[in-house]
Parts: structure tokens; sequence; C-alpha cells
């Protein structure tokens, strides 16, 4: 696992629900086609309310109109990130879009379980809230080794959760490399 | 030290004699669970990491639904129905419920309840977030991703950490105004969307278990919208009843030990909870019915895993009986055996499927319909500024079609009384 990931922040408000992420009209494209695959990068967090998106002023358009990447690749978060529906589609929209990690102050259990077990994005957690400490555009290194998050733009540090239990499956790069690699499921 | 209900079926699963909040482990399914939206990506990942020939773990343990986008001329919707179809012939899969013959059932978490894969003691995945529905059967249920449900596909394990508990009690007789719904929504204003993360929620009381096993179902439906893991209901002999009406399956029934540990309780008398709405945009948003009353509303939706079950619509029939709705009323029965029973129950004597077309709704063939907004062509979709009242479980920006609607979340006797009036109405005013 590469222990330093660097980039571009896009700041989110609280209970960013998988509607917001990936609009449910949207789920109906192939997963595995990869040039059909890119619309989830292109409605990325397209449902997310214009005001909030990217704050703190708002306003900011994560995915360019007639892109599906974005140029923003680290999502900071407030409290119960990804909640509502179980769709895998929503960690998996953030990955096609160029994020690489998030940080939230929290997770709910299926989107953080999705992003971990398929190997979509890195979902860290701070230990205070930070969205109204970092602006959208700044930029963001984050230490792994170190569980630390730094503002590169403003030069603050802020500590982050050991990563804990799932430590082996994100390191293996998902659940099924995790249980190859552990021989509970055959080469 | 006691153990809860669900650190029982999860120590039973795992094999294990005792296991501790927090502690992860690996567990045996029982049944995996998945419909049009999740099965197809699914199925994708489960080939491209055990083979183009693999066979499933086991075929008889893999039940599906097409449900959700299903009505519809989308042409990647109907293409993801081809694909289950696909994959259900090449597996020789018998629990396979396809569209346009007559095994058609319409939601998944009630149709599992009537097909009887509901099983007390039981462990469920599914694809889909209300899995927990099926938690009302006295058996553990959660919903996974692709990814995780690939993995159960062709290995029958999944890791979970096994969670705190959480006990919402419900002392009194529930008074006519209230319905299951109510309850749930009084628990998510209390506890707010995320206040159940990564938890078990069981409930108890009296109150609960005088309730059938449709309305303890609207209940562990929405656990979820807590951020819960998971929502239970001891089983009991209204749940073995109607079980064994479905189902010659054994099962296994647990409980709750006296001195179990739990990360908190919550109590509450019925009798003095009243009649409320979740508010735009979050189904913790919550008001009293009056708080509200008098809203104008543009359309009434009835339908869904939630509220789309028979006694959502005896509810609504109550108060629909020989009465015309004021604004456009959407009704879709969540399974095709709702819908058939609309043409039996009857209420003083009428079906509910002429006191609804008498009162001008519209019905709809079961599926999930307007519930997760879908395709444009979607029945009972929200269109541009759409003010709604409905029975379902979500009021996310977008949740029902359009960003700009607002969407009101309440039980089917207030949808009901709100669509004689056209706008937000109190039961109490009409029973
Ligand atoms: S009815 Fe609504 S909540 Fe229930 S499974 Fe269908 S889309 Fe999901």
């Amino acid at each position: 696992m590469n222990n330093k990931i660097t980039g571009k922040a896009f700041v989110l408000g609280n209970n960013i629900d998988t509607d917001q992420i990936i609009p449910a009209e949207h789920l109906v494209y192939s997963m595995t086609d990869s040039e059909e695959s890119k619309l989830y990068g292109k409605y990325a967090l397209s449902s997310v309310p214009i005001q909030e998106s990217g704050l703190p002023g708002g306003g900011i358009k994560f995915v360019d109109v007639g892109k599906h990447l974005s140029e923003y690749s680290i999502i900071i978060g407030g409290a119960n990130f990804g909640c509502g529906s179980s769709r895998e589609h929503a960690p998996f929209a953030m990955q096609v879009a160029g994020v690489k990690a998030i940080v939230a102050e929290s997770y709910a259990r299926i989107f953080y379980r999705n992003s971990v077990d398929g190997g979509f994005v890195i979902p860290l957690d701070s230990t205070m809230k930070i969205n109204d400490k970092i602006k959208t555009g700044d930029e963001i290194e984050i230490d792994l080794d170190q569980n630390k998050i730094t503002n590169l733009t403003t030069g603050t540090s802020y500590q982050l959760n050991p990563i804990g239990d799932v430590l082996p499956i994100i390191e293996a790069g998902g659940l099924f490399e995790y249980a190859r690699k552990t021989n509970m499921i055959s080469q | 030290m006691g153990m809860t209900i669900t650190e029982k079926i999860l120590a039973k699963s795992a094999g294990k004699n005792i296991v501790k909040p927090g502690e992860s482990i690996w567990l045996n399914v029982d049944t995996l669970m998945t419909h049009d939206v999740c099965g197809p990506p699914t199925i994708g990942i489960w080939k491209r990491e055990f083979g183009e020939k693999a066979k499933i773990w086991d075929k008889d343990r893999v039940v599906i639904f097409p449900d959700h986008y299903i009505f519809t001329a989308n042409k990647h919707a109907n293409r993801n129905v081809e694909i289950l179809r696909e994959f259900a012939k090449e597996q020789s899969l018998d629990n396979y419920y396809d569209v346009g013959t007559d095994r058609y059932k319409g939601v998944c978490h009630i149709a599992l309840a009537e097909e009887g894969y509901n099983l007390p003691g039981t462990v469920l995945f599914g694809t889909d977030s209300h899995t927990c529905t099926s938690g009302a059967f006295g058996m553990f249920s959660t919903g996974v991703g692709n990814t995780d449900a690939a993995f159960i596909l062709g290995t029958g394990k999944i890791w979970e950490k096994v969670p705190e508990s959480m006990k919402f009690t419900f002392n009194g007789a529930m008074p006519e105004y209230l319905t299951a719904k109510d309850l749930i929504l009084q628990i998510l204003g209390d506890i707010t969307t995320d206040g159940a993360t990564y938890r078990a929620m069981e409930f108890d009381g009296e109150a609960v278990f005088s309730l059938g096993m449709n309305e303890r179902m609207t209940l562990t439906n929405m656990a979820i919208e807590a951020g819960g893991m998971s929502g239970i209901i001891q089983a009991d002999e209204v749940t073995e009843a109607y079980v064994k009406e479905r189902t010659d399956k054994s099962y296994e029934i647990f409980k709750s030990d006296a001195d179990a540990v739990y990360q908190s309780k919550y109590e509450y008398d019925v009798s003095k909870l009243e009649p409320l709405v979740a508010k735009p945009h979050s189904p913790d948003n919550r008001g009293t019915v009056r708080s509200v009353e008098g809203t104008k509303l543009t359309k009434c939706y009835i339908g869904s895993c939630t509220g789309g079950k028979i006694t959502d619509f005896m509810f609504a029939a109550k108060l629909l009986f020989g009465q015309e709705t004021k604004v456009p009323t959407f009704i879709v029965p969540a399974s095709t055996e709702v819908a058939a029973q609309f043409e039996v129950e009857t209420f003083n004597g009428v079906t509910l499927k002429e006191i609804f077309t008498n009162a001008g709704c519209e019905i709809a063939q079961s599926s999930c319909a307007a519930c997760l907004g879908g395709p444009d062509d979607t029945f009972g979709r929200s269109v541009d500024h759409d003010i709604v009242i409905s029975t379902t479980n979500r009021n996310f920006p977008g949740r029902m079609g359009s960003k700009k609607s607002e969407v009101y979340l309440a039980s089917p006797l207030t949808v009901a009384a709100s669509a004689l009036t056209g706008v937000i109405t109190d039961p109490r005013d009409y029973l």
C-alpha cells in the first residue's frame, strides 16, 4: 500500500447519502464495461445540493461538465458519510471520478464496508471535525503510517483514527485479494 | 454475563459459544438475497473472481427478486433483468422470481417474508440496505454491497463486526390513530440518522408484540434510517404462525437474556405518542402531523417495503372508504400477493380495489416504483417542485425523482387523511 496520498480537497457537509453520491436513476449502467462505467464518474456527487457542493462557499461542481474525472482526489466529509442505500455504485463512482481517500468524522456501515471490501477508496476517520478547517481546493497530504492528514496549503495537521481491524483488507486491496492472500479462497 | 438475541444468532452462525460486541467474526450465511439493481454487478464480480464456469456456493440459499426498475422502457434497466434471467438459468436457480411470469413477486423484502425465506434464528444477507426488514422474524439480517455479496455467492461466508445492541421498548396498547410507522419515526427523531450506526436495534414491549408481522416489518425496515446494522424482534407465536403457513423449513427461536448488555435503552408509552411525519429532507426531521397541518400537497403515495403491505392499505381504506381524493394519489402494492388481496380484503363489505378506484386513486403493478425515483417513466415519480406525502422510508433530496421536490414521510393513515383534503392532515380528524 502506498502510505502517502496527496491531492486536492473537496469538502462536503454531514449526512452525505448515497443518493447524493450517485442518484438512483444512474444505477443502471454497467460497472464492468470500461467505457460505459465512466458514466459513474460523470455523475458522482451530482445530487449534492449545489449550495453544499464544495464547502465552505458551495457552488463548486465536483466533476466538470463532459468529464468523468474530477480534479479533486481527496474528499473531506462530516458525520455519517455514505448513509442510505447499499449501492456499491457509490464508492465505485468516487473511484471512477479519481477519488483516492475520504476523510470524514464517521461513516454509515454499508458504505464503509463497500469502500474497503471493494478496494475502491480508503475511508479514514478524523479524530475531530475538520470539514470546517479545510477548504475545497486546498492541497492535502495523508500519511497512513502516522495516521495524519496535513493541509499543505495552510501547513496544519490533524490526527486520524487508526484504521483498525480492516487494515489487512485495505492493504491487500480488497476482500478478494485479502482472502487469496490468506488462502481462504484459492489463487 | 448474558447475551442479546443478536449476539446469540451471530455466535451460532460463527460456530462459537460466545461473541462480544466489536469482535470481527466470519459468519456462515443461511440466505443471500439480491435484486435487479445490485444483482448484475454482484454476478459480474463473482464471475471475475471465480471464473465464467464457476458454480455458486449453494443454489438453494440464493434468492433473486427483480423488483426495482421493472415496468420501464429504459434499456439499461431491462438489460439488468436479462442478466438475472441468464444467471438463474445457467445456475439452475429455483429461487428466481421472473418478471412477466406468474412467479413474479415485487418488492424483495416483502417477498422474502411471503415466500417463507424469513426463518427465526437464521442469518440473511441482501444487497439492499432494507434487508434489515427480515429482522422482524427474530433473525439477523442486514444489507451489504456487491463485493460482499459476490464473496458470499462464492463461499457462503462473510465477515461482520458484532454490533452493540440498543433496546426500544413500547409499552401500552396501540391507539387506533397510530401505526408502526409513527413508532419508528418517533425513534428516528430521537436518535437521528446515525444514532444506531453499526448497532442492532431490538424492539420490545407489549405494543410491539400486539402487532402483526406486517407492522413489525415496518419497524425493522427503517432501522437502517438510523444507520442500524439490523433491527430485530424476538419471534413469538404470531411469528411462528406466519412462518408455518408459508414453509416447512426448520428454524430456531432465540431470546435475549435478562442480563444481556445494551448500549442504550429507550422506553415509550404508545398512548402518549402522536401521528408523526419526517419533514424534507431527512427521515429524522421529525414533526407532529399537527405541526405541519395544512401544508399544500401535489401528490400522495402509498407503497414500498415500508408502507405497501396489506395492513398499510387496510389503514388507508378505512379513511378512503366512500370518499374522493383531492390530489393525485398513487397506490403501489409491494407484492403481487398484496395486489391479489386488494380483490379479496374488504372494508364495510367493499373490496380495497373498489375503495381505491372509487376514491380516484391510481393503482400500479407491484414493484419499488417511485420509492427510489428511477427512470423518467416510473409510476408516481416526483417531478419538478412536487410536494409529496408518502408511506416510504427515505426523503433525501431527489430520492423520489425530482431534486426540487419535497417529500414528507408518514403513516398510511396520515397519507390517506391528507389525500382526502389535499393538505397534510391529522388522521384523528377522520377516524
Ligand atoms: S420499496 Fe423502496 S426501500 Fe424498499 S426495496 Fe424498493 S426501493 Fe428499496
